[in-house]
Order: C-alpha cells, then structure tokens, then sequence
C-alpha cells in the first residue's frame, strides 16, 4: 500500500456498505469539513421501508450538505449524496442521477454492484469506489468493474469493520489500491485532489 | 455491458424496423437492462443478438417484455397509500362516478391494491379502473389477478402500515404457491396496451397513478408524458408519481397543488 499515493482528478467517491457500515460512516462523514470539488455517493443497503431516517441522521451529523436524491437530479461536486430505500441509483453520462426499481440484485435494492458498475461507465478513472463492512457479497463485481475502467478502489480493512465478511470477499477476489482502518480512510477521502 | 455504440445501433434498428422509439429512454437503465437479456439468452456477440431482433418479430416482442422494468409491488410506500386512503378517497368520494387511470400498471399488484382500498371505502362499486402498460404480456397476469404466494406476508405487513384494518389474506385464495385475489376485485377493471411514448389521451381522469415509470425517461420524454396526463386529467383530479418523481420541471407553477410532501398534485385550473 502506498501511503503517500494522492488522488487527483477525482469527481466521484462512491461508498457502499451494508450491516455494519454505519458506524464507520458515523465516523468518517461528520470529520469532512468540505469535498475538494468532487461528490460522495453513499449506497447503504437498508430497509425497504425506510423512508428518510438514514438521509436525516447523516444530514444531522455531517457538515457537508446533503442533497436530497430524485430522479435525473445533477450530480455536483462538494455534497454528498445517499440512495433512497427501494431504487438502484444509475448514472447518466449527462452527469445526471437516474433510479431504477428493476430486480434485486445479491438481495438488494439498491445493490451496491449496479451502482459501482454504472458510475463506472461514466466517470472511469474519476471514480473511487470504497466499500465497508456488510455480510454480503454485494459490492465486489462493482470494485472489480471500476478497477478495469481505470478508477481507484478501497477496501475497509476487515479488523475495522463491525461485519469482515463484505471487506474480505472484495479483497480476496480483487488487488484493492489502498485497504484503510477508518482514521486512514478519513484521512484518505480528505487528501483527495489537494 | 454493452458498448454505447452498440446500444445507439440497437435503438436506431429497433426504430427503423418496428417503429418503436427507445430514444428517448434513459441511458444508464436501457444499457444494463440490454445487457441483462443478452446474457439471459445467450448470446455470445453483440450483432448476433441484434440479427435475431431485426429479423424475427417474436424474439423483438420478448426483448421489449424484458428491457421494460416489471417490478412492481403491493402497497409499495404504505406512506402513499395511507394517504390516498385517508385524504384522496373521500373527496373522490363525493363523485357519482370516479374513473382512474394506472399507466405503465405492469402485473397490476397496485392495481388490486386500489381495488381493495375503494372496496374498503365502499367506492368500489361506482369506480372504474384503466389499467394500461405497453407490455401485453404483465397485462395477461394483472387481468388474472394471481401473485407470488411467497410476496403475501410482505404485502399483507404493507397493506396494515397503509392503514389495512381487514384480515388481508381473504383477499385471496392461495394455492400451490400463488395467491389469486377475488374476482370482485377486478370487475371494475379495464385492462389495455397504451404505449405513453407514442399513444394519445383516451379518457378523462379523476385520478392517474404513474409511479416509477417515468424514471426510465429522459427529461423531454418525462414532460410530453405528464402533458399527457394532464389532458387526461379532469380539473381537481389528482396526479400521483413514484416517491422520487415530480412534475416541477413539466407543469406551469401554479396549475397544480402538491399535497403536503406526497408525491400527489390536485389540477387546479
């Protein structure tokens, strides 16, 4: 792992995460005092259910704006945005947000593999994909997807995560470019494109 | 996936042989959904698969059956239909005759879902109830009214957080695995094909329900789509969309209320 490795040219972080992963979120996204000119996507699998609570709670804690997901919504640099319960969250190559309500993916809506896989396809090497705790195999095809288009992929460290199972799926079948504890993730997201 | 070009060729074929237009389709969501039934019949190349769509009018049909999303739920965001059950209906009520419209119904489980809510409200009986999609095939299973019986323990906690207060279960008959909901439920329904891209309005509305149909539009389709619901739409008819959909970017401000945060507009004017 290369510690000293910086990011530039970044316009997309998009973080998935399924049981677990909240805590590491709680952590991280509360610490950001502003994104350096890119977006962080939040794909959290959740209940279908469950309207709002997530959006609130991490609005309430982070500094950074959060901006509500709709349909064809434009993706901007410096807020962070978290897909709502019971959609697949695509992007469109005019930098736009589309949903999707078609077939669960590994179980989920929204999967983290459909999500990974479509910001792939338009930001390619942009794009850094950072996947934490879960005890899915959602996840792994989507870090394996934007690693061939060119983009930088992350993996919570498994002894990090409340839930390894997810983390270490990811790392036994890809070559992440950083595997980080969550202070160096922190760290990391913050060293973006300085 | 597919390549862009790949998908641009297929759109432009599928326009040139059959004169259906994709081309107004959101991007992202065509190009998994084209990928998905590449790989679901087995195709190893992109030009084999595209031979078989330009030349065999059957395979097209199949095509267009699986690249529309038909995933669709009972009481899907109970939230809505608490709403409609508690603030809609009764002002609905208090017409001699309510025609509805559900676009783009696929199987139809909201369908029956609005049934079994006018009957609840005693509506049923002087309703009638469109229910159109573009693919015939989901309407052969809506006019059946069967379902998954393994979906009904999900439906039925739905149906109660909508504010469902009746056993739901004798709504149905199960049976090796399906659930067939009483037919009393469907005689006030119409079933037929209306595709939205291309067809014209064919009724007057007190209320049209299209929810997560026009998130699979690009934006000058999604405003043809709603002006067409609005010629559909009586004045103080209402409009419902999916939880993440609007009319902002479509509608003259002013034209329509939205009711509280619901993703339901009345059509003042």
């Amino acid at each position: 792992m290369e510690e000293t490795k910086i990011i530039s040219g970044c316009k997309v972080v998009i973080i998935g995460g399924s049981a677990g992963s909240l805590n590491a979120l709680m952590q991280i996204l509360p610490e950001l005092s502003k994104l350096n000119d890119f977006a962080i996507v939040i794909v959290l699998h959740r209940k279908s259910t469950d309207d709002q609570t997530l959006e609130d709670l991490i609005a309430l804690k982070a500094k950074v704006t959060v901006k509500p997901v709709e349909d064809k919504v434009p993706l901007l640099p410096g807020f962070i945005y978290i897909v709502p319960s019971n959609y697949h969250l695509l992007f469109e190559k005019n930098e736009t947000l589309s949903l999707d309500t078609s077939e669960k993916v590994n179980y989920s809506r929204p999967s983290i593999d459909v999500s990974f896989e479509s910001a792939a396809e338009v930001y390619g090497e942009t794009l850094v994909g950072i996947l934490l705790s879960g005890s899915n195999t959602d996840g792994t095809a989507g870090l394996i997807r934007i690693q061939a288009l060119g983009g930088t992929i992350v993996v919570q460290n498994p002894l990090a995560a409340d839930m390894p199972f997810m983390p270490n799926h990811a790392i036994q079948k890809t070559v992440p470019d950083f595997i980080l504890n969550n202070e160096e993730l922190l760290k990391f997201i913050t060293s973006i494109n300085t | 996936m597919i390549e862009d070009i790949e998908l641009e060729t297929l759109i432009n074929d599928v326009y040139e042989y059959y004169g259906f237009d994709f081309g107004s389709y959101s991007r992202a969501s065509l190009k998994r959904r084209v990928t998905r039934v590449i790989q679901l019949d087995g195709f190893k190349h992109f030009h084999e698969f595209l031979s078989k769509v330009r030349s065999d009018p059957e395979y097209y049909k199949r095509m267009v059956d699986e690249i529309t999303v038909n995933v669709t739920e009972m009481f899907r965001d109970p939230g809505f239909y608490a709403v409609v059950r508690n603030e809609i209906l009764p002002l609905l009520g208090t017409k001699p005759f309510i025609r509805l419209w559900h676009a783009g119904c696929s199987t139809g489980e909201e369908v029956y879902s609005m049934a079994i809510m006018l009957k609840e409200a005693g509506l049923l009986h002087k309703s009638l109830i469109y229910a159109t999609d573009i693919n015939a095939t989901v309407l052969e299973t809506a006019k059946k009214g069967i379902f998954p019986l393994r979906m009904m323990k999900e439906y039925s906690e739905n149906y109660r957080t909508a504010g469902g207060q009746e056993d739901f279960s004798n709504y149905y008959i199960a049976n090796y695995g399906i659930a067939k909901f009483n037919e009393e439920l469907a005689e006030k329904m119409v079933f037929s094909q209306h595709n939205l891209v291309s067809d014209t309005s064919f009724n007057e509305f007190d209320m049209i329900l299209c929810r997560n149909v026009l998130i699979y539009f690009d934006n000058d389709l999604q405003k043809r789509v709603i002006n067409l619901f609005d010629e559909s739409l009586a004045v103080l008819g209402f409009l419902a969309l999916g939880t993440k959909e609007t009319i902002k970017y479509s509608i003259a401000p002013g034209k329509y209320k939205q009711l509280d945060k619901d993703k339901i507009w009345r059509k003042l004017k």
